[in-house]
């Protein structure tokens, strides 16, 4: 005969223990991810990985072209979102705050944050590709600072509502106008905080596809002109993985490594930054 | 006999003492400070241009989804104009006919999604409960990022795992047991029917799972951390076990908070695009079974986009892209107003 406290024990053991499984289970993928990634795409990783072109099948080559299409797309998606993400964060932080005007463009900015990626590629396809007549590298550039803005919006502006409105105040207090308020102390006080979010999206786009299929599109060929189609590593990942080539495959599981140590390495980074700068949060 | 203004004559005049002015004077001042602002402090023109500059861009985040709606409704109108309302019931998808449906494509969103959902929300629960009421202190941060971590890694090295290491042992060890063991029960022996090749709804919809759990789980262990710890203690004080206190305190207080962090990963699932193309099958087949291979909208836009040949394929998929950009809008708006009722949930930038 069970008692009711022994029920209720029972219970309580149940429950934490489905919990304690869903942890390991949690883990266990992450786990099963990485060591297969490692397995499979270490021993492909040679030199001529970096140093040659991606190959037609059946002969060899490397990812050269694509890993140097990816960091200049990156880099120029940063470059573009990045600034329109900070200012805009700005605005939401020190001006807007409880506005109307400000809540409805958060609110649509944590939209955007969780917006599927292939829409943004779709829309630069029919507001750039479409309207130049070509894909192109500036048309992936656009669809990655597309995904960077909300990213940054957001970082940029939970990181300047934690400076103190006193430290805002103390500033005024001495007659400093508003835009120098912000510049020299909201900004350099919030500095860290901002750059980790700007990390942050670098890694976020540094592993996007679907934006990237019908607007960068693909090139086989060495490339770093931004007008023309340009060769990127998801991208290629996707094609050279779909294709039944073997040699192929091979490249596209260290292509993959290549992407998911980068990706990772830089959200650690950004994690360490940020938690040096605030302890206990 | 009342004589008018008689009254008013014996009512007190409100003669005001000087106390009363600096009252009034103070109040004046707690409502609008700035008469008190001299000419010289009032906005220069470098604080209006900054205010100004960042306004500007704050609304071209506003804009821009306009812009996307707006792009997206008029690739999509040929289509639609020409289909009507037949596109969303549709199931041909051909193009060689140039007959397009959507409903294929939109059935193996819902499915899948709600696979992924089915597996991740569990899930999710049991990984914030461990992080917020079980894991003891050293242990939280560790396991908090690993399960962070999942998120950051690129939805296209899930579709590549998926395809290549995931699908062949699937459907060599755990495929065929499933089928021939719910062969006969009815609802399920259907669902779990068909060919065992790895890939389909099922094996994208798990793919799917792992790949939301980590934005849920992040929602639900902020909005587990806001109860009060006097709730919880003094449930703890009745003599309550923590399943009590987690299933009868902690969840009915954070509900809507969970709920939302639900439709955040909801909403996730539903537009996630590289690593269902992968391991879905791509075909436009309606089956009932989970184990046959179908689509999702986003697969069938990675996969056609650029093959697409005539104006009225392309449109179809652009249409295919305003149904998606829709469902999705109207799941992440709720999952906000959610959230936002519990309290502002912290960064997933992931």
């Amino acid at each position: 005969m069970i008692t009711l406290y022994q029920r209720r024990r029972l219970y309580n053991g149940a429950l934490l223990s489905v919990a304690m499984l869903a942890t390991v289970f949690g883990l266990f993928w992450l786990a099963w991810l990485l060591i297969t990634l490692f397995s499979q795409g270490v021993s492909w990783i040679t030199p001529t990985t970096f140093t040659q072109i991606t190959p037609p099948p059946g002969s060899a080559g490397g990812l050269a072209n694509a890993i140097v299409g990816s960091i200049l797309l990156t880099l120029g998606g940063v470059a573009v979102g990045a600034p329109i993400g900070i200012l805009a964060g700005t605005y939401l932080a020190e001006f807007g705050r409880d506005r109307g005007i400000a809540v409805t463009v958060r609110f649509v900015n944590d939209i955007l944050l969780s917006a599927p990626s292939i829409i943004m590629g779709v829309f630069i396809y029919a507001a750039v590709v479409v309207t130049t007549g070509h894909f192109s590298g500036w048309a992936g550039m656009l669809a990655l600072a597309l995904i960077v803005i909300p990213v940054v919006v957001r970082t940029t502006e939970d990181m300047m509502r934690l400076v103190p409105d006193a430290l805002r105040e103390a500033a005024a207090a001495l007659g400093a106008p508003q835009w120098k308020v912000v510049i020299s102390v909201v900004y350099r006080a919030a500095r860290t905080g901002i750059l980790t979010g700007v990390l942050l999206s670098v890694a976020r786009i540094s592993g996007e596809t679907a934006p990237l299929l019908f607007t960068a599109l693909n090139n086989q060929f060495w490339n770093t002109d931004l007008g023309k189609p340009i060769a990127n590593l998801p991208v290629v990942i996707f094609q050279f993985a779909m294709s039944p080539y073997e040699d192929w495959h091979n490249l596209a599981w260290a292509g993959a490594l290549i992407i998911t140590l980068s990706v990772l390495l830089l959200n650690i980074f950004a994690r360490i930054v940020l938690r040096e700068r605030q302890p206990g949060t | 006999m009342v004589k008018g203004g008689q009254w008013g004559d014996k009512l007190p005049q409100p003669a005001l003492s000087r106390l009363d002015h600096v009252a009034l004077f103070l109040m004046t001042l707690a409502i609008r400070p700035s008469i008190f602002t001299p000419p010289s402090a009032k906005k220069s023109l470098p604080d209006r241009l900054f205010r100004a500059g960042t306004g500007f861009m704050a609304f071209l985040v506003f804009m821009s989804v306009l812009a996307i709606l707006v792009s997206l409704w008029m690739g999509a109108w040929p289509a639609l104009h020409k289909f009507g309302f037949r596109f969303l019931t549709g199931t041909d998808w051909n193009p060689v006919t140039s007959e397009f449906g959507a409903l294929v494509a939109i059935y193996g969103t819902l499915v899948s999604t709600a696979v992924a959902m089915f597996i991740a929300v569990p899930l999710s629960f049991g990984i914030a409960l461990f992080i917020t009421e079980l894991s003891p202190r050293w242990l939280k941060r560790p396991v908090g990022t690993a399960i962070e971590l999942l998120a950051a890694i690129p939805s296209i090295i899930y579709g590549m795992w998926g395809l290549f290491v995931f699908a062949p042992l699937f459907a060599d060890h755990v495929q065929p047991w499933v089928t021939d063991h719910f062969a006969g029960v009815p609802l399920l022996g259907a669902l779990f029917d068909g060919p065992p090749m790895g890939i389909g709804m099922f094996t994208a919809g798990l793919i799917l799972a792992i790949m939301i759990t980590p934005f849920i789980t992040a929602v639900m262990r902020d909005v587990f951390d806001l109860v009060p710890a006097v709730l919880k203690e003094s449930a703890y004080g009745l003599g309550a076990t923590t399943a009590e206190v987690v299933l009868k305190v902690v969840l009915p207080y954070t509900k809507i908070g969970v709920i939302g962090g639900i439709m955040l990963g909801l909403g996730r699932a539903l537009g996630e695009t590289m690593a269902v193309t992968f391991v879905i099958g791509n075909a436009h087949h309606l089956h009932v079974s989970l184990f046959e291979p179908g689509t999702t909208i986003s697969a069938t836009l990675a996969n056609e986009f650029t093959e697409a040949v005539g104006p009225i394929y392309t449109s179809s998929l652009m249409a295919l892209g305003l149904i998606l950009f829709l469902i999705t809008f109207i799941v992440l708006a709720l999952a906000q107003l959610l959230i936002l009722h519990t309290s502002r949930p912290r960064l997933s930038t992931a």
